[in-house]
């Protein structure tokens, strides 16, 4: 049980010989495990291909976007690009991100159990995922699909090309495998708890990980149904959605932004999970506010249900339900707020290291709260007439999604990276990369602000000049990024095999996996079921204030 | 953070999958765990019923003739094959909890048979859409006047039913897995949650359709 | 007329200061919460820099008067914003009374506008300065949005239904319109401008050049070419209710309810006229769905519009 940061290099803690990596060799003993940690890394690995194919797909755009005129790529392939970038990073890299990573990884370990409630299930989900990314990938290749992601009606139920049904349907299994391990999660947190391991003293990464799970759970099959409506329309012309059968084409924009807007929690709430994780660990502190945390999660997941028309303020939808959604899309705003409260709170009087980890924390802080602030100026209905579809939209869901879910999945595979493959990485390459990706970041999207106020709408290949210069300094920005995330790609692959021996809890934090699991841990993670006495982050005793 | 630790070393009860500690703890896991994925099903099916709500209320002449074209004899007959093979599901979950082998096996067969019956009869009715060109897209020629939005009121019946059709297809092939490992007496009076939690599954699907039905075939007769 | 680096499009409408008050308003709030956290963040990461590696600082479990502190402030100004952005948007989704009447129709990849008077533009949109103007639109085939970056005003454009914008022009010049809903291959190339001018030039521009056909002339042609004349006579004794001084009246619907005697119901009147039957009379009239274009429908409504009773003269 450490309580102070060992030494990386002492001789004191001995792995065991026997791990998950290494019980069991050959490609069949990892495509058919049922071990938890072995379906994280295969995760790992195919979210971190469709990772590289979106991003590529943003190269490509951003390199069209340095001049006005649409000179680089032919209308058609521009559109094809977004609409795949889209896609590919929406349902195939954000919505599995943490989740289907960290989170299979340690959810067992972080409750006290040896795997999840359902192993095969959670097999079957990253089939179903690669079933989904291989339909989509032949998408892809037969012409891709240029609907854009959100695949309004009628354009795509009339007038688009036949493999939006390959790319839908693709998006379709997507969904399912993370309606699979949501379903997993929510019973595992339920009844497989260790001895002791009450709700309250659980990590907020399983509070985050909970809420996450059931907005997976209640908003996914919704977005499942309304793809398969605009499919039934485009193979069959059924008329759901075409105003010349009778259909309304805004009905499908309500469906699907019922589950679309959820999913932008399921996306950022397991970065809040990580966050409140690291937080705690490099202050060496109680998460300030545990309660008010953990419960910040679950109303976010609850509102997050009720402001989906916010995305509708200038469809014709009618003026009192915008009311509606715009009231609630405020108080949404406040739990986040909480949350950044409370994270700040936990450092002050803190003990704070600065390692890689905690400069993630800190690039998080900073990108998240642009976010987040910035939501305002949407939820807003005055100000949204003239910001909706311009790039204040794509910069501001991009501060979050990128500059906060991203970050938090970095952050988080650098701080459980000694712990999932028993090697540390070069630290001061680790730091090199956030600042990178803070600085890239940045100047990437935030010149996109000012552009959206200027009226530049969005998913324009050729725009005016005036956009033209805040535009050459998005692409600047989008190389620095790109070489900040592929620095971590090829420095952690090199530390599996060159990386120094990890201890088992070299930043002397709390928690099951640090105190007990080994680094890497064991197939079935204790060698005996642990028994909870203590509430979690539980640095030292509590002062009474 | 953890102080003690608790030895589960000794017997392997049968059934228990290695991820649980105790058969209590499985079941309950199980049952979360269908109880969940019917909830996702809810809401699945659920957007189907309110696009058939919001077109209702818009197109209540349509709707009306619509219902008029579906045979309310076959729809009830359906019905009551649906709702007798919950009857037999149910009492097939009895006689696994028994740890009767035979009788569930019985019950399972006769579950089996009759969802056959409906998926047969629906298989019948979708002939006859097909050769009245009632069927949107792909056989669309009704003869005679009908209202402009009678092929939306088709869209949502082969949409709504074909789901629902879909699904029992699907539970009957995982009733013959459940045929087959009974008849292997894999399932004993400790051990037989996947009887259960299909039958959940099962009465689901039967739920279904009982909102289907009326939707459907009944509203608008006067 | 342009910076170096702008920062927000021309004040081109009575809405732009508005709106770009309420806008400097949230940038002022977010930059102060952003600086707050920001500044005690970087604050407590040095204050607080770990000095040995054993040290275990002081815990503390949390505060209820600080979280409650913490959360009733932004949830009052947040509900603060709602207030005063919920008032901006009635305002500019509320037309005044006296507005100018124009149509326009989106499609696959341009905009086609109409004037009541005549005048027909492609990508063109010319309005006179001061005076409020109201622009009804519809689609031909997918979504579009009608933008107008300079008068901080847009709207969706929906196939099968009208959607209305209103604004008032403040200053005289040209100004970008984009098409803001994606809407295929060439939809960044949906664009042109709109042109406000001096109220003399407006007109001077209504009526030069080519003579062109008032919309509600080419509407009465319509009326006539379709044998609508036949069933809707001016005395009200034809197989359906007579159209002068219809327009804006409420009626009564066959089955209950009423309907207000707007653009939209004059349309689905053409097109599905089952739909909303006015009480009293029997549902004998042909769609022409398919048969007229919807910028005819909108000649036609013009036609409609113009049908007002003869004028009462006041007793006294």
């Amino acid at each position: 049980m450490a309580t102070a940061e060992q030494d990386v290099n002492a001789s004191g803690y001995a792995a065991p010989e026997t791990n998950y990596i290494n019980n069991g060799y050959g490609l069949k003993s990892w495509l058919l495990t049922k071990d938890h940690k072995r379906i994280a890394v295969l995760y790992m690995i195919s979210i971190s291909i469709f990772f590289a194919v979106g991003g590529l797909f943003a190269g490509l755009i951003r390199l069209e976007l340095l001049t006005p005129q649409g000179d680089f790529s032919h209308s058609d392939t521009y559109n094809k690009l977004f609409t795949m970038h889209g896609v590919v990073m929406i349902f195939f890299f954000l919505v599995p991100s943490i989740p289907a990573t960290i989170g299979n990884f340690l959810v067992p370990i972080m409750v006290g159990a040896k795997d999840l409630a359902f192993p095969r299930i959670n097999l079957l989900s990253w089939y179903v995922y690669i079933i989904g990314g291989a339909l989509g990938t032949i998408g892809i290749l037969a012409g891709g699909v240029d609907t854009g992601w959100t695949f309004y009606t009628p354009y795509s139920s009339t007038y688009s090309n036949s493999n939006v049904l390959i790319v839908a349907f693709a998006g379709f299994l997507a969904g399912f495998s993370s309606i699979l391990t949501g379903l997993n999660f929510i019973v595992t947190i339920h009844t497989m708890r260790a001895p002791g391991m009450t709700w309250f003293r659980l990590p907020l990464f399983i509070w985050a990980h909970y809420a996450t799970s059931i907005i997976m759970l209640l908003g996914t099959p919704v977005i499942a149904i309304t793809l398969v409506l605009m499919m039934l329309e485009r193979a069959f012309g059924f008329g759901f959605f075409d105003p010349r059968l009778g259909g309304d084409p805004v009905l499908f924009q309500h469906l699907f932004w019922f589950y679309s807007h959820p999913a932008v929690y399921i996306m950022i709430l397991p970065s809040m999970g990580v966050m409140s994780e690291m937080v705690s660990c490099i202050s060496r502190k109680r998460v300030f506010g545990y309660e008010f945390v953990a419960f910040s999660s679950v109303a976010i997941a609850i509102l997050g249900f009720l402001v989906w028309g916010h995305h509708m303020f200038v469809s014709s939808q009618s003026t009192y339900a915008g009311m509606v959604f715009s009231v609630i899309t405020f108080l949404v705003a406040v739990p986040s707020a909480i949350k950044t409260f409370n994270w700040t709170a936990t450092m002050y009087k803190g003990s704070i290291v600065y390692n890689t980890p905690m400069y993630y924390v800190m690039g998080y802080l900073g990108l998240f709260l642009v976010g987040g602030l910035t939501g305002l100026f949407l939820s807003n209905m005055g100000l949204d007439i003239h910001l909706h579809d311009t790039y204040f939209i794509v910069a501001h869901f991009h501060y979050i999604m990128v500059g906060g879910q991203v970050m938090g999945y970095l952050g988080g595979m650098h701080f459980w990276w000694p712990k999932i493959s028993g090697k540390m990485y070069p630290e001061v390459l680790g730091k090199a990369s956030a600042v990178l990706v803070f600085l890239g970041f940045n100047l990437t999207f935030f010149p996109q602000f000012v552009l959206g106020y200027m009226g530049m709408p969005r998913r324009y290949h050729a725009y005016p000049d005036e956009f033209q210069i805040l535009n050459v300094a998005s692409t600047g920005g989008a190389s620095v990024l790109a070489l900040g995330y592929l620095l971590p790609g090829i420095y952690l692959v090199w530390s599996i095999f060159k990386g120094a021996q990890a201890p088992q809890n070299p930043w002397g934090a709390k928690g099951l996996e640090w105190e007990v699991a080994d680094s890497p841990p064991t197939t079935f993670n204790f060698e005996s079921t642990p028994v909870v006495t203590e509430e979690a982050y539980n640095y030292g005793p509590i002062e009474e204030h | 953070m953890a102080a003690d630790h608790v030895d589960h070393h000794e017997h392997h009860p049968y059934g228990l999958a290695h991820q649980f500690e105790d058969m209590a703890q499985q079941k309950e896991s199980v049952l979360l765990g269908m109880w969940s994925f019917l909830i996702t099903e809810i809401l699945f099916f659920g957007g189907y019923f309110l696009t058939y709500l919001v077109y209702r209320v818009n197109y209540p002449v349509a709707f009306n003739e619509g219902s008029h074209h579906l045979d309310i004899g076959l729809g009830a007959f359906n019905t009551v094959v649906l709702i007798l093979s919950s009857l037999t599901m149910a009492m097939a979950v009895h006689k696994s909890h028994e740890g009767s082998r035979n009788g569930t096996l019985g019950y399972l067969i006769a579950t089996f048979i009759l969802g056959g019956v409906f998926l047969c009869v629906k298989y019948f009715e979708y002939s006859a859409k097909f050769e009245h060109g009632l069927v949107p897209g792909l056989a669309w020629h009704p003869h005679g006047e009908q209202s402009p939005q009678l092929a939306l009121f088709f869209s949502l019946y082969f949409g709504m039913t074909g789901m629902h059709a879909l699904h029992m297809i699907i539970g009957a092939g995982l009733l013959i897995w459940l045929l087959v490992k009974t008849a292997k007496g894999t399932y004993t009076a400790e051990y037989n949650a996947p009887v259960e939690i299909f039958g959940l599954y099962w009465h689901f699907v039967d739920i279904v359709w009982i909102f289907l039905f009326p939707l459907l075939y009944l509203l608008g007769r006067h | 007329m342009w910076t170096d680096f702008p920062l927000f499009p021309e004040q081109a409408s009575s809405f732009a200061l508005k709106v770009d008050g309420i806008y400097f308003a949230t940038v002022l709030l977010s930059v102060f919460f952003a600086a707050l956290v920001s500044v005690l963040v970087i604050i407590f990461a040095i204050k607080y820099r770990r000095k040995s590696p054993d040290e275990v600082p002081r815990q503390i479990a949390g505060h209820i008067g600080l979280e409650i502190f913490w959360t009733s402030i932004p949830l009052v100004l947040a509900l603060g914003m709602f207030v005063w952005s919920t008032v901006l948007y009635f305002h500019i989704t509320t037309p005044p009374a006296n507005t100018l009447e124009m149509y326009v129709v989106g499609k696959q990849w341009m905009w086609k506008l109409q004037h009541p008077e005549g005048k027909r533009e492609i990508n063109e949109l010319h309005v006179p300065l001061g005076q409020p103007v109201r622009l009804t639109m519809t689609s031909e085939d997918v979504l579009h949005s009608f933008y107008i970056p300079a008068f901080r005003v847009k709207k969706d454009v929906v196939p099968g239904r009208y959607t209305s914008l209103w604004f008032e022009a403040t200053k005289v010049g040209s100004y970008h319109l984009f098409c803001a809903e994606y809407c295929g291959t060439e939809h960044s190339r949906m664009i042109g401008k709109v042109h406000v001018m001096e109220p003399q030039d407006y007109q001077n521009w209504l009526t030069g050049g080519v003579a062109n056909e008032p919309m509600e002339v080419a509407g009465e042609r319509l009326f006539e070419q379709y044998a609508c004349h036949t069933c809707h006579k001016v005395d009200g004794k034809g197989r359906g209710p007579s159209l002068v001084g219809l327009y804006g009246k409420s009626v009564g619907l066959e089955g209950g309810g009423s309907a207000v005697v707007n653009e939209a119901y004059i349309r689905e009147s053409i097109l599905n006229p089952a739909a909303k039957l006015v009480a009293g009379y029997k549902p004998i009239m042909p769609t022409f769905k398919g048969q007229i274009s919807e910028e005819g429908v909108m000649q036609l409504i013009a036609y409609v519009k113009s049908l007002k009773a003869p004028e009462l003269t006041s007793v006294e």
